[in-house]
């Protein structure tokens, strides 16, 4: 038989100018993916199709899920999966690693700074207006002393790498990032469909996630809270995440509460058990600012308890993450980190920003405006790839849309020029072909900062396609960051 | 254990053993619905309301029509195809709570017969649902008693089971009796089946089929899993695991009422009961339980605040 037409690479062509994560510009296995391409070769294609099977029955069986928002009913989704891994150096990691510690602890020094003296508007580092016009900005919270001063405690960055081989910074996640149940899912059916090569990779592990995520949790404790209990505040059933909400409740052995388990009494937390109120210390809230209590934010949520605010100010009980992080992610505050950075650090940023013009800027506005088919257009208070529109992909009709939605408010859009996101290989339709990836790690601060080495890679499995979110028809594959 | 997750593992099981207990009876009504006897149709009829708890309005209605209506109709609360649905949503707020294996299988059942609109007409149709509901919940029962930890969450999911099913049984037998008009062998082994109970029934009293023995059997053998006896016997070991950890003043009240209604089943001797008043003390029965579940409720579940800081 021919061996060329076994090849599993034959038709694997990388988009031009862009960066692949496999192949370099010779067209020849980087360093980190020699092994994998190896071992690919001399896999049959039928075995891959079977591993595939093999691990799309795993995420079915696992009840891996998310909902779909904007459809008539909320439809439940199994999450796609590829099955090739997303390799990492040890020298990209290192870099990724102190690029991100250096960026949560600036964040939360601003953040900080925000909600107390306000220095960085005084020295006309970040305006004022761009501050106080930011949707999940949050006056309830100015004055309100948090724990360690620690008020970024999970943070979900999303990282693309550009054409030059250069990982920069997409976007950050500072309220509640979602997606790392899915990070350990996937190294869980990976380790059972390539053991072998698992263990001959030298991958670090990520599976202590889970135990740093509660001790991140434990040392955010009210002061002098021994053996805290903490929780995970779930929105319910019927939330998108909820299957990650379960899950890392169960990972970490804690109750997981709904608003209506919890009992505000003199400015303390409890939660009703059979055995009955149990106080609670930390509490863990995948539940947004605005649900979270129904007396201090929005009057028509059920989700929430009366008077949990009023808890959290009194300083009997933490929330994780704080109050009013989502200032910090806003997207035309994002456009303001690297100053944040060598302001409060005095450094230079690690990561580097995507240049990002911001529409409420008339010089900046009148250039993009008639250029829409060459920017992506982003809401500021947006995530998860919702109300974004990506120019060279776009329709006459959507660009128009989206120039009246600027101009009626200018403020709430941002633009950035169409990145080339690196691509890596992918098992699609029996063959092994290029798709664009992000990648999203888990940092966890709170005594101290901590990063499992990996995250979530996200692929656009679309072809051509620059959308990862899984809204948006991405899918997910297993990170391996590589021992030194 | 959250009490929002006990009250919710409560209902699930209960709602489960009320379809369950409800698939039975038709089962057994269907059969003697379709036999022609000496007795009176009508009279067969308005028994079988009596223990179905449907309104006299349904005495004009086609026996087989309404019958099929109470495993089938989506919009009757009580049916079974009702019931099953809000035992799994009651399990789906706890499904980090039950095993993968008890949700595999109430999903299965629900699948089967939810997604499917069972034309209450249908007879064969429905009496396909009532069979999957019935072998459906042998494979519940069994995934339930083999892969959940015996924990808090399994003792309420047990007391919510007995409960539902004493009260189930003491309905039954009150409708049954006392054994006035004309009744013939068919009734009883009606009776005997609807409480799962003809062939033990057999077993300890030969085939030989008398009023009196059959009551005894459903209401107070103590072996028996469908006897009345028998599911306040579990109730009692649920409450007492339950209890164990609970401060004095909550215990007391509920240990007094599962204390009385266990003796009164243990000791009330049945020819005195067979010679006076069955219906009362039936009532009794139910009585106590609504009291028990109340009596629960306000002490695990939804307990006053206030109650919950004095000390």
């Amino acid at each position: 038989m021919d061996v060329a037409t076994l090849d599993p690479f034959a038709g694997y062509a990388p988009v031009a100018d862009g960066y692949d994560e496999m192949l370099d510009d010779r067209a020849q296995p980087r360093k980190a993916y020699r092994r994998l391409h190896r071992e690919l070769l001399k896999l049959a294609p039928e075995e891959m199709s079977r591993s595939k099977q093999k691990a799309d029955l795993f995420f079915f069986n696992q009840g891996i899920t998310f909902t779909v928002y904007g459809r008539s009913e909320g439809a439940e989704r199994i999450f796609p999966h590829d099955l090739l891994p997303r390799i990492i150096s040890a020298a990209d990691w290192e870099t990724i690693e102190r690029g991100l510690t250096q960026r949560v602890v600036a964040l939360n020094l601003f953040l900080k700074d925000l909600y107390h003296e306000q220095r960085i508007i005084r020295d006309r580092v970040v305006p004022g207006d761009v501050i106080y016009t930011c949707r999940h900005y949050r006056r309830q919270m100015v004055d309100v002393k948090v724990p360690r001063d620690a008020y970024v405690n999970v943070m979900g960055t999303d990282l693309v790498r550009l054409p030059d081989g250069q990982f920069v910074v997409l976007e950050d996640n500072l309220r509640v990032p979602s997606g790392v149940s899915y990070m350990l899912s996937s190294r869980k059916v990976m380790k059972q469909i390539f053991p072998a090569l698992f263990r001959r990779y030298g991958v670090r592990p990520i599976e202590q996630y889970s135990q740093a995520l509660l001790s991140t949790l434990g040392s955010l404790a009210p002061g002098g809270t021994t053996d805290p209990t903490t929780v995970l505040l779930t929105p319910g059933v019927y939330n998108s995440a909820y299957y990650e909400h379960a899950f890392l409740a169960r990972q970490m052995g804690i109750e997981l509460v709904e608003g209506r388990d919890l009992v505000i009494h003199d400015n303390v937390v409890y939660m009703r058990t059979t055995k009955g109120l149990q106080r609670i210390d930390v509490i863990y809230r995948r539940v947004d600012d605005d649900f979270l209590d129904p007396l201090a934010f929005r009057g028509d949520s059920a989700l929430g308890s009366p008077g949990l605010f009023s808890a959290y100010r009194a300083g009997n009980v933490t929330l994780a993450n704080a109050l009013g992080t989502g200032v910090a992610d806003d997207k035309a505050i994002y456009a303001f980190v690297p100053h944040i950075i060598r302001y409060y650090l005095d450094q230079d940023p690690i990561l580097q920003n995507v240049e990002t013009l911001l529409m409420s800027d008339a010089t900046a506005r009148a250039h993009v405006i008639g250029r829409l088919g060459e920017f992506v257009v982003k809401a500021v208070g947006e995530s998860g790839g919702y109300g974004m529109l990506i120019g060279p992909h776009s329709s006459r009709e959507q660009r128009e849309a989206m120039r009246e939605r600027i101009l009626a408010d200018p403020r709430n859009y941002i633009a950035q020029p169409v990145l080339n996101l690196s691509t890596a290989p992918c098992f699609i339709d029996g063959a092994i072909q290029p798709r664009h990836v992000d990648l999203r790690p888990y940092v966890l601060f709170g005594e101290k900062t901590t990063i499992v080495p990996g995250g979530l890679t996200r692929v656009a499995l679309r072809k051509g396609s620059l959308v990862v979110n899984s809204s948006q028809g991405g899918g997910s594959k297993d990170t391996w960051v590589l021992q030194a | 254990m959250l009490s929002r997750v006990a009250d919710s593992l409560y209902w699930m099981s209960r709602y489960f053993e009320r379809a369950d207990n409800t698939a039975r009876a038709i089962e057994a009504t269907h059969g003697l619905m379709l036999s022609r006897g000496e007795v009176a149709h009508d009279q067969r009829w308005y028994r079988a309301l009596t223990n179905f708890g449907l309104p006299s309005d349904a005495r004009d209605q086609d026996p087989q029509v309404a019958i099929g209506r109470l495993a089938a109709d989506q919009e009757n609360r009580s049916s079974i195809v009702s019931c099953i649905t809000s035992a799994r949503d009651n399990a789906s707020q706890v499904r980090d709570e039950i095993s993968s294996e008890m949700w595999e299988q109430l999903n299965r059942i629900y699948h089967e017969i939810a997604s499917s609109e069972v034309d209450p007409q249908d007879a064969a149709a429905v009496m396909r649902l009532v069979s999957q509901v019935r072998e459906g919940s042998y494979c519940f029962y069994g995934a339930t008693e083999t892969t959940m930890s015996h924990a808090e969450g399994w003792r309420f999911v047990q007391l919510g089971k007995f409960t539902e099913r004493a009260c189930a049984i003491s309905l039954l037998l009150d409708a049954y009796f006392p054994a006035t008009g004309k009744m013939d062998d068919l009734d009883w082994v009606t009776l005997l089946a609807s409480g799962a109970a003809f062939e033990s029934y057999c077993r300890a009293f030969t085939a030989d089929l008398q009023p009196n023995r059959i009551a005894t059997f459903l209401l107070v053998h103590p072996q028996f899993p469908y006897s009345v006896r028998y599911a306040v016997d579990r109730m009692q070991a649920s409450l007492g695991a339950i209890i164990e950890n609970s401060s004095a003043p909550k215990r007391v009240r509920i240990e007094r009422i599962i204390g009385r209604l266990q003796a009164s089943l243990a000791f009330t001797p049945m020819s005195e009961l067979m010679a006076g008043d069955l219906h009362a003390f039936l009532n009794g029965v139910l009585e106590q339980c609504g009291a028990l579940h109340r009596a629960v409720h306000e002490a695990y579940i939804d307990y006053p605040v206030e109650v919950a800081f004095e000390r």
